[in-house]
């Protein structure tokens, strides 16, 4: 009898060879840590791929300052129980302006707080490589992305100047202030990224799991209340037990009704539920074809 | 220590079938596609909600299912896929991952990348329009991609009525193209993307369609034979250092397995060691096999670097500077002989050169036609130069350790992606060097031009190896000859150079077929060992292990 892994190991194996490859062939890569499941996978991944060795290269955080004060916490306590390096950067002159999705609208905040301190971070630490945990099955504009994504000078990416990509072989060639997205988890959907915590006992965020909580109901989502939201004129604040599905800035995402307190519960929950994962981002409703615009402007 | 069942165990998934379609704009395939994720309920609720928002419909009923799987927004409106997209979806049997890849000729490029990590392809007909040239070059990059199960669903069949005699006459207009794809196993089926007719469900419309559904085919068909079986290949990624007690090689097992004292040759120079530790993060292993990601640990202090290879030294890869391969061109510049390009084949990569082209193939009619150079979406077959050399099989052997890419070492684009199909040996000058030409060789002068000794193996006893034997040593460029009639005079053969296999008794063979292991593959291997203890081999390929360090 032929030894066969099992889908999730045969996953894992290809993205340690990703993580190793990117690694060797880049002088100075970093991972792009936004502090969610899919970043703690990947992070996870990494302390495998160079184990007994150190995670070779640091954790950046783009920090918006409108993270849950839960995700700050996190990630403070995390990075320092396993070693990792941890930067942070923030576009400190955008909020000195006063930028807030409430005033400049979604589009144009993510446009500052995210996009553009995304592509200032990276240039400022002039990494030549950034790995992220997107997955191609998260939204169609990333169906097409490869593993190793080419970014130009400016950090955009041109869906025509994308390099085929075979087998396992990743050319990683760049040119000064050019760079390279990295994508470990190209292949993994989200029910491989909720299974693969399941087995490995990954810590993540409490805001995945359900727990009552204090928010408000606005256009259908459903808003935990922290500092930085603002109840807008006849809004009432209620409590419900809720989890996120997805994480993103406090204003800007929205929770889903649940009782999953555990993550096999999240597991049978995501079976028998099918809305999408980014339904409740409200960025990514902006407009037809939003997150294309987005990556094609340099966002992740 | 780790038990192997941490890998193997299965926690609630499913095995996988990686897929790559083909098929142009007007076959259909973005419905089909587009149906297989609505049917087997992956795509969400709100984005079907948000299709019936979007302003660009195309369907004239229903839903557009192909609008599910054209992503970029040039491409929904007007309607064509451009790149290569990947799907997932799983039914409860198993897990799918479709690379789907559009059809026009000047995308052959995409095609291949998606056919290189596939198990089976779907090739997309038109039932009114029969198999074209298009269909044709799609079964064709996909086969030569490595992929050896080809689904050709006949779509449409809406508008030829279902008839019977149309879908048998397509299957008759195929026979001839996959009489060309050695080894390729063909299934056809009868559907109707756009009704769902044989897609996920057996049609009440087809009665005389007895085969199963197209889900039903993907969810059963086996995975072609695994990576496992091959001898074991180990490309070093990185050498993993933290302190100066651990020195750890680590990769991705290429092929085959390796257990904790296993004896391994390293490639390029030569050396040998055994493997002290197989070490993961999740403990050590007794064992390991392909495609697990893992850290070797060695018993000697070896200078193995990023680039080189492990592997099994009864079974170690080919190792030369030149090799004859087939070429698919994927840039607008077109390719040029004699220019110096970067080739990269797994983590290691040197500067290379296409000293040749011996020709092209017409994607469309299979024929080769001479060429002087390849241009976008053209396939060749190619002689090509390293600087330095290359461990590697053919990639008709191991899809693993074949397969190369060739980057622009000034843009950094990559150019083209290569299938090595042998070595080719460097043409050797006289032994003396001195040109009496009109001098008749002498044995010694022989041996040298070809690189061996003759010899007579005889396999009266396995005569079924026979074959492979012969193939196996002209493949590696020796000068091998089966005979298997009487009245040959296989000594005389051999005093002339030749390596002569016979399944007749022979008088005085130098090699034996007796007690060779009952496995037919490791009795090659011991075959081939036999015939290098012989001393019959003057030369290993065209290197040393050592040379060009």
């Amino acid at each position: 009898m032929l030894p066969v892994l099992s889908h999730l190991r045969a996953l894992e194996a290809e993205s340690l060879h990703i993580l190793r490859e990117t690694a060797a062939q880049f002088r100075k890569p970093v991972l792009l840590y936004s502090i969610g499941k899919d970043s703690s996978v990947l992070v996870h991944l990494a302390r495998k791929a160079f184990y007994p060795g150190r995670i070779p290269f640091p954790l950046l955080h783009i920090d918006t300052t409108y993270e849950y004060p839960e995700m700050i916490e996190f990630r403070d306590r995390f990075t320092r129980e396993i070693g990792a390096e941890l930067r942070v950067y923030t576009n400190q002159d955008a909020i000195a302006n006063g930028a807030n999705p409430y005033d400049l609208g979604t589009s144009k905040c993510c446009g500052l707080l995210r996009t553009r301190a995304l592509v200032d971070g990276l240039r400022q630490g002039g990494y030549d490589a950034a790995l992220g945990g997107a997955r191609r099955d998260e939204e169609k504009s990333r169906a097409k992305e490869r593993v190793f994504s080419f970014r130009d000078r400016e950090g955009r990416w041109d869906p025509r100047n994308q390099r085929p990509e075979l087998w396992n072989i990743y050319n990683g060639k760049v040119d000064p202030g050019e760079s390279i997205r990295v994508f470990p988890l190209s292949n993994w959907t989200e029910m491989d990224v909720w299974r693969y915590i399941e087995i490995e006992n990954i810590p993540i965020v409490p805001l995945y799991y359900a727990k009552p909580r204090p928010v408000v109901l606005r256009n259908g989502s459903v808003i935990p209340l922290e500092a930085n939201v603002k109840l807008l004129p006849g809004e009432q604040p209620e409590t419900v037990m809720c989890r996120m599905r997805s994480l993103g800035c406090t204003p800007c995402s929205g929770a889903i009704r649940s009782e999953a307190d555990t993550i096999g519960k999240i597991i049978d929950e995501l079976i028998g539920f099918r809305r999408s994962e980014r339904e409740n981002r409200i960025i990514d409703h902006d407009q037809e074809g939003s997150m294309e615009l987005k990556k094609r402007e340099g966002y992740f | 220590m780790l038990a192997l069942e941490h890998f193997t165990a299965r926690t609630g998934e499913k095995p996988l079938l990686r897929i790559s379609t083909a098929g142009s704009v007007d076959d259909g395939k973005s419905t089909l596609i587009g149906r297989l994720l609505h049917d087997t309920r992956t795509v969400w609720e709100d984005q079907l909600e948000e299709l019936g928002r979007s302003t660009v419909n195309r369907a004239s009923r229903g839903l557009d299912f192909s609008l599910l799987t054209d992503g970029l927004r040039a491409e929904r409106e007007q309607g064509i896929t451009i790149d290569v997209a990947y799907r997932y979806f799983a039914t409860p049997r198993r897990k799918f991952i479709v690379a789907d890849t559009p059809g026009h000729e000047q995308y052959t490029r995409n095609m291949a990348t998606g056919a290189s990590t596939a198990d089976a392809a779907i090739i997309l007909l038109d039932a009114r329009k029969g198999v074209l040239p298009q269909s044709r070059r799609h079964a064709y990059i996909a086969w030569l991609l490595g992929v050896r199960r080809l689904i050709f669903a006949v779509n449409k069949m809406d508008l030829v009525d279902f008839s019977a005699s149309v879908y048998e006459d397509i299957r008759a207009q195929a026979a001839p193209l996959l009489a060309l794809l050695e080894g390729a196993e063909a299934d056809f089926i009868p559907v109707s993307a756009l009704d769902g007719d044989n897609v996920v469900e057996a049609s009440p419309r087809t009665p005389w369609y007895t085969g199963p559904s197209l889900l039903e085919l993907l969810e059963t068909i086996e995975p072609p034979a695994s990576a496992v079986t091959r001898p074991f290949r180990f490309p070093v990624q990185l050498v993993i250092r933290p302190h100066l007690d651990f020195r750890g090689y680590a990769g991705q097992i290429a092929s085959g397995r390796i257990r904790t004292g296993d004896e391994i040759v390293t490639l390029p120079s030569g050396r040998h060691s055994r493997v002290k530790r197989i070490v993961t993060f999740d403990g050590e292993l007794p064992e390991a096999f392909a495609p697990m990601s893992v850290t070797l640990e060695l018993e000697d202090e070896l200078d193995i670097a990023r680039g080189d290879t492990l592997a099994a030294p009864e079974a170690a890869p080919t190792l030369a500077r030149r090799a004859e391969a087939i070429l698919v061109w994927m840039n607008e510049a077109a390719l040029a002989a004699g220019r110096t390009y970067l080739l990269q084949h797994g983590p290691r990569t040197v500067p290379a050169r296409v000293e040749k082209i011996l020709y092209r193939w017409d994607v469309n009619t299979l024929e080769p036609r001479p060429a002087q150079s390849l241009e976008l979406n053209e396939i060749g077959r190619v002689l090509i130069e390293t600087a330095e050399p290359l461990a590697f099989d053919s990639y008709r052997d191991n899809r693993a350790t074949g397969g190369f890419i060739l980057i622009d070492p000034i843009h950094n684009l990559t150019l083209g992606a290569g299938l090595i199909e042998s070595a080719v040996r460097r043409e050797r000058r006289g032994a003396a060097g001195v040109a009496f030409r009109a001098a008749r060789l002498t044995p010694v002068e022989r041996q040298a031009l070809f690189g061996h000794k003759g010899v007579v193996v005889d396999l009266s006893a396995r005569a079924a190896l026979a074959p492979l034997l012969e193939r196996q040593l002209l493949e590696q460029g020796h000068r091998a000859l089966l005979i298997e009639i009487e009245g040959l005079p296989a000594e005389a053969l051999a005093e002339a150079g030749q390596i002569v296999i016979t399944t007749l008794p022979a008088a005085q063979p130098l090699v034996q077929s007796a007690d060779l292991s009952a496995d037919d593959d490791e009795a090659l291997l011991e075959l081939h060992e036999r015939l290098r203890r012989s001393g019959v081999f003057l030369i290993q390929d065209d290197v040393e292990p050592g040379e060009g360090i």
